[in-house]
C-alpha cells in the first residue's frame, strides 16, 4: 500500500482516566497547528508522534515512511524528529555550544545541501553572542531559542512544539515569536505546533487541527476552519480570520501598504514591504461592521463589497455572519460580528449583498510564503 | 616518646586496600542497581530496595553470621574458593571485600539512586529526542547530573567500609596483613592495654572522618552553587 506523502498519525487508548482518540492527516509542508483547549490531549498526541508515549493502537507515518503501525514501534532516538519541550530543557552541565551540536553528532554540519547548517542556526535565532555561556546564565527567551537551535540541528524531517511559548512571559514571547516566524519563511521543514492560544495560532500555523476531548473535531487549512459556522471558532469572543495576501504597493509618504486578497484590497498602516511579497492578514470579527449602502466619507479605508455567506449566533445579543469578498461572494472569507439589534434594523439577512467595513487589519510580521 | 610500632602501618595500608576495593566494586554493581530502582516501574522494586538497605538497621553480627554461612564451605562462598583450590572465603581478604561491598551497599546506591530520581525524566527525553540512544543518554547526560550523587556514594562507601567491625569481626577474623582491619587492630590493642598505639589509631580515625566528610559537604556547596 502507498502511504500518502505528508503526515498521517492517529493514536488510541487511554492514560490514567483519560481516552484519546485522535486522527489526522497535515501537509508535509508548512506549520500545523494542534489546537485545543488545556487537557484535551494535544501534547499526548505530540508525545506519541515523538514515540515518547506509546499508545495501541497507534499510527504514524512521514512522508511515506512509517514509524509506528500495529506491527512496528521505532523509538524516539530512532525517529528524525526535532523535539521543542514548554520549558527549554536545556542540559545544564553543558555549555550553549555543547547543547547545540548534541544531536549533531556525527553530521558535518559545517555544510551539505538541504542539511540545516550550524551558521545558518545560529544566524537565525541570534545565538552567537551565547555559545560560550552555561544555561543556567541566560534567560527564558534566550534559553528557549537554544533549545529550538538545538532541535533543529538534530536534522529532522518534522519538528514538533509543544506551547514553546507558553511558559515565557509576553514580553518574552514577543521576543521569540519573530524567530518562530522567520524559521517558517526560511526552513522548508513541516512543524507541528501545538498551542492553545489563538493568537499564536492565527500568526504561525497554516493547516490546524482542532481537538476537543481528547478527539480531533476538525482539520483543515486555517482560513477554512476560521470561518466554517459549524466549529467553536467562529462563535468565539476572539474570531478573526487569517487572509494571504500580496503586496500590491507601498506608499512611504502615507506609511501604507496596499494588499490584495480574493475579491478585494486592504490598505494598512506598515512598515516599508516589498511589492509582491506575500504577508498575512488578520482581521478579528468585531472590527469588522456591515453597511447596507457604501459609505460615502468616512475615517474607516477598508470598505469592501461582500455577501454573507452564513449567520451564527454569538451569544444571546450578537450575531456573527460570514461574509464572502467581491459582488458574488467567491472572494477571501470574513467575519463580521453585529449586535442582533443593528443586524434586524439593516433587515440583514443570508444572501445579500453588503459593504463590510473593516475598522482595524493586522498586518502579521511573518511572511506566508514558504507553504505552498 | 617512643616511634611509632612497625606493625601499625600494616592495618592502616589493608584497611585503605579493602574500602578501595570495595568502592570500586560498589559503583559499579550500585550504578545499575540504582539506576533500575530509580527508572523501573516493576512493582516488586521497592523489596529490592528493602533487601539492599537491610544493612542499615540489621545488627552488624547477623549480617556477618550470614556471611559466614555463605562464604565457608558449605556455602556458596566455598564453592567459589574451590574454582581455585580453597576450601572457604570466610576469614581471607577475598571474604571481607565480599562482606563489606554487602556492608556498604545501601551507602552507595541511596545517594546514587537520589540522585538519578533528581533528574527527572525531562532530560533523558530530550536526549532521545535528539537521536541518543540510552546507553549514550545514560553516559552523556543521567552521569553527569547524577555527579554529586556519585560522589557522595563513593566517599560514604569508603568511609563507611573503613569503619565497619562487626562484619569483619564474624568473618574475617583477626589475621594480621590479611582480614586485621584498623577496627580491629584498634580493639586488639585494647585487648592488649596497648593504650598508646589505640590512641593513635582511634585519633586518626576521628581527624580522617572530619577532613572526609567536611570536604564532602564544602565540595558539594561550591557544586551545588555552580550547578544553582
Amino acid at each position: 500500500m502507498m502511504e500518502p506523502a505528508g503526515i498521517t498519525a492517529s493514536f488510541r487508548g487511554t492514560i490514567g482516566r483519560f481516552s484519546l482518540d485522535a486522527g489526522f492527516e497535515a501537509p508535509a509542508r508548512g506549520i500545523t497547528g494542534l489546537f485545543g483547549p488545556s487537557g484535551c490531549g494535544k501534547t499526548t498526541v505530540l508525545r506519541c508522534i515523538a514515540g515518547l508515549q506509546r499508545l495501541h493502537p497507534g499510527f504514524c507515518s512521514v512522508d511515506g515512511d512509517v514509524w509506528q503501525d500495529d506491527e512496528s514501534f521505532r523509538l524516539p532516538h530512532e525517529r528524525p524528529i526535532g523535539y521543542v519541550f514548554q520549558e527549554a530543557s536545556l542540559f545544564p552541565h553543558l555549555s550553549v555550544m555543547r547543547n547545540l551540536l548534541y544531536g549533531a553528532r556525527g553530521v558535518d554540519i559545517a555544510r551539505g545541501e538541504g542539511e540545516i547548517r550550524f551558521d545558518e542556526v545560529v544566524e537565525l535565532l541570534g545565538l552567537a553572542t551565547l555559545l560560550d555561556r552555561s544555561p543556567q546564565n541566560l534567560s527564558g527567551g534566550e534559553r528557549q531559542r537554544v533549545a529550538i537551535g538545538r532541535a533543529l540541528l538534530s536534522q529532522p524531517k518534522l519538528l514538533l512544539m509543544d506551547e514553546p511559548l507558553s511558559a515565557l512571559d509576553r514580553l518574552t514571547k514577543d521576543e521569540v515569536l519573530p524567530f518562530l516566524e522567520r524559521l517558517h519563511e526560511i526552513l522548508a521543514l513541516p512543524v507541528i505546533y501545538v498551542s492553545h492560544d489563538m493568537a499564536e495560532v492565527e500568526r504561525l500555523v497554516d493547516h490546524l487541527v482542532l481537538m476537543e476531548a481528547g478527539r480531533v473535531i476538525a482539520s483543515g487549512p486555517l482560513t477554512q476552519l476560521q470561518s466554517d459556522p459549524a466549529l467553536p471558532l467562529m462563535k468565539a469572543r476572539d474570531a478573526a480570520v487569517s487572509l494571504d495576501a500580496i503586496v500590491e504597493h507601498y506608499d512611504a509618504a502615507y506609511g501604507l501598504a496596499s494588499l490584495s486578497v480574493a475579491g478585494g484590497k486592504f490598505v494598512v498602516p506598515a512598515p516599508p514591504v516589498a511589492v509582491g511579497a506575500p504577508r498575512r492578514l488578520r482581521v478579528f470579527a468585531g472590527d469588522v461592521s456591515l453597511a447596507r449602502e457604501k459609505p460615502l466619507q468616512s475615517t474607516i479605508v477598508n470598505v469592501l463589497p461582500a455577501r454573507i455567506l452564513a449567520v451564527t449566533a454569538a451569544g444571546e445579543y450578537e450575531i456573527t455572519a460570514l461574509l464572502g469578498l467581491a459582488a458574488a461572494g467567491d472572494g477571501a472569507k470574513l467575519l463580521a460580528r453585529v449586535t442582533r439589534r443593528s443586524w434586524e434594523l439593516l433587515e440583514l439577512r443570508e444572501g445579500i449583498d453588503i459593504y463590510a467595513q473593516v475598522k482595524a487589519v493586522a498586518l502579521v510580521p511573518g511572511p506566508d510564503s514558504s507553504a505552498g | 616518646m617512643g616511634g611509632l610500632p612497625a606493625d601499625i602501618w600494616q592495618p592502616i595500608r589493608l584497611t585503605i586496600e579493602l574500602a578501595a576495593i570495595t568502592t570500586v566494586l560498589l559503583l559499579i554493581l550500585g550504578t545499575p542497581l540504582a539506576w533500575w530502582l530509580a527508572r523501573s516501574r516493576a512493582w516488586w522494586k521497592e523489596s529490592v530496595a528493602t533487601v539492599v538497605a537491610l544493612p542499615l538497621v540489621l545488627p552488624p553480627t547477623v549480617l556477618g553470621f550470614y556471611l559466614l554461612v555463605a562464604l565457608g564451605p558449605n556455602g556458596p562462598g566455598g564453592w567459589l574458593a574451590g574454582l581455585w583450590g580453597g576450601r572457604t572465603l570466610a576469614f581471607s581478604f577475598e571474604g571481607l571485600v565480599i562482606g563489606s561491598v554487602f556492608y556498604s551497599m545501601p551507602f552507595v546506591v541511596q545517594p546514587i539512586r537520589n540522585a538519578f530520581e533528581a533528574i527527572g525524566d525531562r532530560p533523558m527525553e530530550v536526549a532521545a529526542t535528539l537521536r541518543a540512544s540510552p546507553m549514550r543518554a545514560f553516559w552523556t547526560v543521567a552521569v553527569p547530573l547524577a555527579r554529586p550523587g556519585f560522589l557522595t556514594a563513593a566517599v560514604v562507601g569508603f568511609t563507611h567500609t573503613v569503619g565497619e567491625f562487626g562484619v569483619v569481626l564474624m568473618i574475617g577474623g583477626n589475621i594480621p596483613g590479611q582480614t586485621k582491619v584498623l577496627s580491629v587492630a584498634i580493639f586488639d590493642y585494647v585487648e592488649t592495654s596497648q593504650w598508646r598505639e589505640a590512641n593513635i589509631l582511634a585519633a586518626g580515625m576521628v581527624v580522617f572522618s572530619f577532613v572526609v566528610i567536611l570536604a564532602m559537604t564544602l565540595i558539594q556547596k561550591r557544586a551545588g552553587r555552580a550547578g544553582g
